[in-house]
């Protein structure tokens, strides 16, 4: 041999980093995940419709979808969003670095209170939307759809904050409905009803604390908690035990995804395209494009993307509109082309459904400016109904309409509605 | 005598998918084959009784889906399987696997590092990006930069028009990609080694160069810009190996009345007044025809096979320069029973993915600064895969083909002609590295084949044994391939053609310079091209 | 803090040559500019320091070749002091132990000490060289091309390169855009044939960068080289008299006359920013000092993460600031010697000239081998002047100052350079040796500086005298960073004007034209 052949010795040491890696390598036996409830959601899935969230098996529809909506709307629903992303973000400088990272005026946000914001790149392209919990005056929990940590963390250069990605060791539900916050009072929360809408309190439970929001995502009157995941299940217990007489059901996606259209809610990576994941430059949208321009604060200091935010209202390069529309006829237009004239092609809806609640045929769809900007008559929707194997075209006229498509007191009422 | 419409030296894949598309639009085509079988780089051999080698190309990602569809290849028994995802093996005990789904693969990745995990969105998005800017070019002639014919203008504008529709932050991404060490480029994404290393070896395989040097990223483009069924990047592998892909178009080309000699070496392209009349066998046998492409490379084309005097001296100049690399060899082993390896589950789907046991780009450079000095590398890259667990039909039941490609292999050891120790030592460097990994493994081997560049050149033609008939390096890319000026697949011989790896888009079992020269000879022709599919659209 | 009313139209930051540049061609313009200089010597890293009692050398750079005539023009350097004559210009001698081969004139006008066959093949890759350097050598005085939308400027500008390129003819053309991002390993082999030649081309190739002569891209930097010129002669050399810090000297003289104040020993410490604008700076001594424009001629990643900070930048751009690579290769070797060192088989001209070791391109390629894994070379490879031989005022009678480059040392050291350093002093003294026998008895002092020090001592972060690799991907419009490389930065009314911005490093004063420049049409 005219070589001599390296020996490689394969490391005997065994570090406890090595060892945790080690002891989650059967992972890709389970492929969709369990939340910290999941036996208690097997328990009530008699439809076995799962999907997946972020890797989670996640329901569908538990028993039947429509009223698994109306118990949102007439009793109290009880959602698991555990899988949602959870970023934990703590230290003296939490509040300074938000400022930077979000849109919204993170220094106007007061300990014990939330707010729904989202954040962009340098471009101004929105990376996600989510909610911002002030936890106190220096920790807070980010929850998002999307996974950030690699933006979070180079974000975090320069600033005294730590970041913690937590989505598996912290539990969450959301329990939306009139009859939520006398379900949360009966269970024994006292001083619940004190929590105004956006506000958030800390309860003991088990031996820990559960995280109190009076927030949602169904436009109704509803609550968020958060809970160490080993204390999940006693908490679901606890609700359900106290709901029972006031008709706590557990339900799924679907359910929620009307009542959040109703709301007129938008989904990243449903209703707009979160620019990370974007592979087609033009399915980028700028806080202005897609309803949320709202968020901007021009007052506050830097935040990232702010210049091209600014640069495009300036020079008017905004090419995008996020509009409510209310169609003609009760047949949902999901996913229709939208046009102008009924021939020049406009936009897309992206999620439409006829709401039970306004009795109305509603969507959310995205326009190409000046459409649905300045131009806001004469549009329609295509419909494509599938029935009984053969396309039923329809061309429905579309108006622009205000979101929300429905506004129920009992949201905001304080003290809540005891139904 | 008989004068073939066409004649095409060598049935490589490239020769074969050229062969085809010419006999289909109505030529009376000859394809000539040095070995007495066909397929030349993707071949399965029987070379010890009941199993099959796949023993030059192992993969099966580039091929053209277009291509399979012009010439009913699934109708000859072409069918591509998809890989399981894949691993590197850690020196520490554990691996890291890259799993299919992509949450499982998120998971995966947080093992090591929750951040990278996390980053691997926006990686994947900025490589999808860029291999859906370079796929359209990959069915297309390079146009020539320095001419003002409309066609080569109107292929440079389609050039400009594309990178126009990038925005700026695109643009500027695309620059630096072309010109950036994949090591570089994966250092602005990633933190943990193992993880680097995971996607670095995609920009080293094939080529002369390290992770570390300029230009590799481009080269794990070239390595993901295949598809397997519309799923871009996907890793495939042809049932029935690599050789069921050149069967399958030998039969498609039989099936349309092309005539394929196996035992038929050429000793030089017959060249009279300018023009390639035909070839001459190395038994001095003369075959008359009216074109004659060329399927070897571009060296072996115009340094061995079309004498000097017939060529201008700048053409020479470049031919000459044009740099073949021999980087590689392949070790293919033949098992009696499936390797086990301790650091990973029995029932990890990692055992029907490639598999590798270089955990650092650090590793990876430092088996490329061996090559640069003239030695195989002590500790070599493995590309190894053990393709009966997706293809039983490959050995006897139970027993198992495991192929392995290897890195670095240098054309000469020590400036001298690799002998028979060398290559045993090449070998051992091989199983020890598997033999790490995996006890007892020394004890399953039933036969083993043993490929250093000496060994492909000898058998495959592929000068130096590089597999992708030419480095891929700006210098001998698009406009550059394989020679300025001579890019559109036509030699300054009139009537000769070339139609192998070493012209545009490059190598790897793609078939697409084969289609597009195809192409470019019906057009000189002014023959209809109906029979050849146009890019799919990437949208 | 003191703050004061705004009164300068430019602060300056960084006094080096091109913090020089910028403030002395904002002054001509009629602006009202304020230098602030960190060190209490102006200069940077093209300073002339005294390291041992009576031997005074170059800092960093010694070696003029590449400072721009444009900026020779524009401060009417020569009328400040400048002296540039055809008979200061150096050869080139590549040390070899089979006999040295010298590069005479402009790079190489004449060589000797090859075989006939070499020089006309030289000759002819010479031409080569000098010819494409040329057709990209108008992209040192302009800014890169913006991707996101030229201006009429930019095409005119562009449309001109094409059209040098056409001129260059068909096959020219074509070899140009086949070698222009090739390896200078490989263009050398398909053209010359020996060794020493060779290795002295792969070394200037990759001098100054993390790259080794087989590395894609590595003959830019000889066309960088190239494209440079003195005297207007490309390619040509000299050794400043006085140093280097003589032509800080010259470029400073143009500045204060042109009525720029100039103040030493002020480091700052932050640039002021209001609502996304630079409005001044703050020094270290806590001084407010208020301006239209601020121009940082300091590292980029200094600029922006330190002086401004991170918060007041987005995220995205911060990435791509700490994503430039600039980790520094070289070492600056100063050699205190009693006497003229005797180089073997090299003649008294040769002995004033630019001495390299570099034997052959492998040589090059084997010591950047373990650079890239945090090790030195232990057969280093170098350029070496003896500029007391030209300039005594540099040693005291006799005695002889030794300036050397030094290729690799890596700025992140695995082993560390405290106990680095020694060893690696160790091997560069054993090559001195070999090429001349008995230099080691000779020294009376010996200073290196690994890029740490030169980190240290000059602000350079990495240790790399073009603040950022220029490699391929960091140059033009990626440098510094993509989007933000015609001078300006996300902030208003801040610039860059140093190494790390278009066109990069060097004794070139080019990156500081080129923003002052873009900052008088910007009417900043």
């Amino acid at each position: 041999m005219a070589q001599a052949t390296r020996k490689k010795p394969i490391a005997s040491e065994v570090d406890t980093a090595l060892e945790a890696r080690l002891a989650a390598q059967p992972h890709f036996r389970t492929l969709r995940l369990g939340t910290p409830f999941q036996p208690r959601i097997d328990a009530l899935g008699l439809k076995q419709d799962w999907y997946s969230w972020a890797g989670y098996r996640a329901p569908h529809s538990l028993w039947d979808e429509e009223l698994e909506y109306f118990a949102i709307r007439s009793q109290a629903a009880l959602f698991d969003i555990s899988p949602m992303t959870k970023y934990r973000i703590e230290g003296p400088g939490a509040e300074a670095y938000l400022d930077r990272v979000t849109l919204r005026d993170v220094t106007r946000l007061q300990p014990g209170r939330v707010h729904y914001t989202a954040w962009c790149d340098d471009d101004g392209f929105v990376l996600d939307d989510g909610t911002l919990f002030r936890l106190s005056p220096t920790r807070f929990r980010l929850c998002s759809q999307e996974r950030h940590l690699p933006w979070l963390l180079d974000s975090a250069i320069g600033y005294e904050v730590s970041i913690e990605e937590e989505t598996e060791a912290v539990a969450g539900l959301a329990l939306q409905g009139p009859t939520s916050f006398a379900i949360l009072r009966d269970a024994g929360f006292a001083g619940v009803e004190r929590l105004k809408v956006f506000d958030l309190a800390e309860f003991a439970h088990d031996g820990a604390t559960v995280t109190i929001s009076r927030t949602g995502f169904t436009g109704d009157l509803g609550y968020e908690l958060f809970v160490p995941a080993d204390k999940a299940l006693s908490l679901w217990d606890r609700l359900m035990m106290a709901g029972e007489l006031r008709g706590i059901r557990a339900i799924g996606y679907t359910a929620l995804n009307r009542a959040r259209l109703e709301a007129g809610l938008i989904v990243a990576n449903a209703d707009f395209t979160t620019s990370e994941h974007a592979i087609r430059a033009d399915r980028l949208r700028m806080p202005d494009e897609i309803g949320l321009g709202f968020l901007v604060d021009p007052e506050k200091g830097h935040f990232n993307g702010r210049r091209a935010i600014f640069e495009a209202r300036t020079k008017k390069k905004l090419r995008h509109v996020l509009v409510g529309l209310e169609i003609e006829g009760n047949i949902p237009a999901e996913h229709a082309i939208v046009y102008y004239r009924k021939s020049q092609e406009v936009g897309l809806v992206s999620a439409a459904m006829w709401s039970p609640m306004a009795k109305r045929n509603i969507a959310i769809a995205s326009l190409q400016r000046p459409y649905g900007d300045t131009i806001v008559d004469d549009l329609w929707v295509e419909i494509y109904a599938m029935r009984e194997l053969q396309y039923q075209k329809l061309m429905k006229k579309a108006k622009v309409v205000q979101r929300p498509f429905i506004k129920l007191d009992r949201r905001t009422a304080s003290p809540p509605a005891d139904f | 005598m008989k004068a073939w419409d066409a004649i095409v030296i060598g049935g490589g894949h490239n020769g074969l998918v050229n062969a085809c598309y010419l006999q289909r639009a109505g030529l009376d085509v000859l394809v000539v084959e040095k070995n007495d079988w066909v397929g030349g780089a993707a071949t399965s051999r029987e070379l010890t009784p009941g199993f099959l080698y796949s023993n030059c190309s192992y993969v099966c990602s580039l091929f053209r889906p277009e291509i399979m569809r012009d010439l009913e290849l699934p109708r000859f028994g072409l069918q591509v399987i998809s890989y399981d995802g894949g691993a590197v093996f850690t020196r520490d005990g554990d691996y890291l696997a890259n799993y299919r789904d992509h949450d499982a693969h998120r998971r995966e990745f947080a093992r090591f590092s929750r951040r990278d995990a996390e980053a691997y969105d926006r990686y994947s998005r900025d490589v999808t990006r860029q291999c859906r800017f370079i796929q359209p070019l990959l069915m297309r002639t390079a146009p020539d930069p320095t001419s003002f014919k409309p066609r080569d203008l109107g292929e440079l504008l389609f050039l400009g028009k594309k990178f126009a529709g990038l925005t700026a932050e695109e643009m500027a991404l695309t620059l630096r990609f072309w010109t950036m060490s994949i090591s570089d480029f994966l250092d602005e994404y990633f933190e943990t080694d193992v993880i680097k290393a995971n996607f670095a070896l995609s920009g080293i395989i094939g080529t002369a160069l390290g992770p570390m040097s300029p230009g590799t990223a481009y080269v794990l483009l070239h390595h993901y810009m295949g598809e397997v069924d519309g799923s871009v990047g996907a890793w495939g592998y042809a049932r029935g190996g690599m050789g069921a892909v050149t069967k399958a178009l030998a039969a498609s080309f039989r099936a349309s009345g092309g005539t394929i000699r196996t035992g038929a070496e050429v000793d030089h392209v017959l060249v009279r007044n300018g023009r390639a009349k035909g070839v001459v066998l190395a038994g001095g046998e003369e075959i008359y025809g009216k074109l004659v492409i060329s399927n070897a490379d571009v060296k072996r084309t115009f340094l061995k096979l079309v004498e000097e005097r017939e060529l201008p001296d700048i053409f020479l100049r470049r031919v000459r320069n044009f740099k073949i690399r021999g980087s590689s060899g392949k070790v293919n082993i033949a098992l009696d029973s499936l390797p086990e390896f301790p650091a990973l589950p029995k029932d990890s789907p990692v055992y029907r993915a490639d598999m590798h046991f270089t955990d650092s780009i650090e590793r990876m450079e430092r088996a490329y600064d061996d090559w640069k000095a003239g030695r195989w590398s002590a500790d070599p890259f493995l590309d190894m895969m053990i393709p009966t667990t997706l293809d039983p039909t490959m050995a006897p039941p139970g027993k198992h083909f495991m192929s392995c490609f290897v890195q670095y292999a240098p054309p000469k050891i020590d400036g001298r002609d690799w002998t028979d120790a060398d290559r045993d030592g090449f070998a051992e460097s091989v199983i020890a590295q598997i033999a790490a990994y995996s006890p007892g493994f020394r004890d399953r081997i039933v036969h083993m084949e043993v490929r250093t560049p000496r060994e492909i050149e000898a058998e495959v033609g592929l000068t130096e044994g590089n597999i992708f008939q030419g480095e891929l390096t700006f210098d001998q890319l698009l406009f550059n391939r394989p020679v300025p000026g001579y890019a559109q697949y036509r030699s300054p011989v009139g009537g000769l053609y070339m139609c192998g790896s070493s012209t545009h888009p490059g190598g790897g079992v793609m078939g697409a310079p084969g289609r597009n020269a195809a192409a470019e000879i019906l057009r000189d022709l002014a023959k209809p091209t109906s029979h050849m599919s146009p890019a799919h659209d990437v949208i | 803090m003191t703050s004061s009313e705004v009164n300068w139209d430019a602060i300056v930051i960084g006094g080096g040559h091109n913090g020089l540049v910028a403030a002395a061609t904002l002054a001509k313009s009629g602006r009202k500019v304020l230098l602030l200089e960190a060190g209490s010597d102006l200069g940077g890293a093209a300073r002339t320091e005294e390291f041992a009692p009576g031997f005074r050398v170059s800092a960093v750079a010694h070696l003029l070749n590449r400072l721009h005539p444009d900026v020779v023009k524009t401060l009417e350097l020569e009328r400040h002091g400048l002296k540039v004559e055809r008979a200061d210009f150096m050869p080139s001698v590549a040390l070899s132990k089979d006999g040295s081969l010298v590069l005479h004139g402009a790079y190489g006008e004449v060589l000797t000490g090859a075989s006939p066959t070499e020089q006309s093949a030289w000759k002819e890759l010479r031409a080569q060289l000098l010819r494409y350097a040329g057709v990209l050598k108008p992209f040192l005085s302009r800014r890169p091309p913006d991707l996101a939308g030229m201006s009429i400027a930019e095409m005119t500008g562009l449309g001109q390169t094409a059209l040098a390129l056409k001129r260059l003819g068909k096959e020219d053309m074509r070899d140009f855009l086949r070698v222009l991002l090739m390896n200078v390993y490989d263009l050398l082999d398909e053209q010359l044939s020996d060794d020493r030649l060779k290795g002295l081309l792969a070394f200037d190739a990759t001098l100054g960068s993390h790259l080794g002569p087989r590395s894609p891209t590595s003959l830019l930097g000889l066309y960088y080289r190239l494209a440079g010129e003195i005297g207007g002669l490309a390619g040509a050399q000299m050794l400043p008299k006085g140093g280097m810090g003589a032509v800080v000297t010259a470029i400073r003289a143009a500045a204060e006359q042109a009525g720029v104040s100039i103040r030493p020993a002020s480091p700052v410490a932050k640039v002021v920013v209001e609502k996304g604008r630079a409005i001044g700076v703050v020094t270290q001594g806590g001084e407010t000092l208020r301006a239209k424009t601020v121009v940082s001629a300091t590292n980029p990643a200094t600029t922006i993460l330190d002086l401004v900070g991170p918060r007041e930048v987005d995220t995205g751009f911060v990435r791509k600031v700490k994503n430039i690579r600039m980790k520094g290769d070289a070492a600056k070797l100063h050699l205190a010697l009693d006497r003229p060192p005797q180089f073997s088989g090299v003649d008294a001209a040769g002995h004033k000239g630019r001495l390299v070791i570099a034997p052959s391109p492998d040589h090059v390629e084997r010591a950047f081998n373990p650079s890239k894994y945090g090790e030195f070379s232990p057969e280093p490879v170098m350029e070496i002047t003896l500029p007391s031989l030209a300039d005594v005022s540099l040693a005291p009678s006799g005695a002889c100052v030794l300036s050397a480059v030094v290729q690799y040392a890596p700025y992140a050291l695995r082993a560390g350079w405290a106990a680095g350093r020694p060893q690696f002093l160790k091997a560069i003294m054993a090559q001195l040796e070999t090429y001349a026998p008995g230099i080691g008895a000779t020294v009376r002092h010996a200073e290196l500086l690994t890029p740490a020090d030169i980190e240290a001592r000059y602000r350079m972060p990495g240790g790399h005298w073009h603040h950022g690799e220029l490699q391929a991907d960091q140059m033009l419009m990626s440098r510094p960073v993509s989007g933000w490389s015609g001078y300006d930065t996300p902030l208003e009314g801040l610039f860059l004007a140093g190494a790390g911005s278009h066109p990069g490093g060097g004794i070139s004063g080019a990156p500081g034209l080129n923003a002052a420049r873009r900052i008088i049409a910007m009417r900043a």
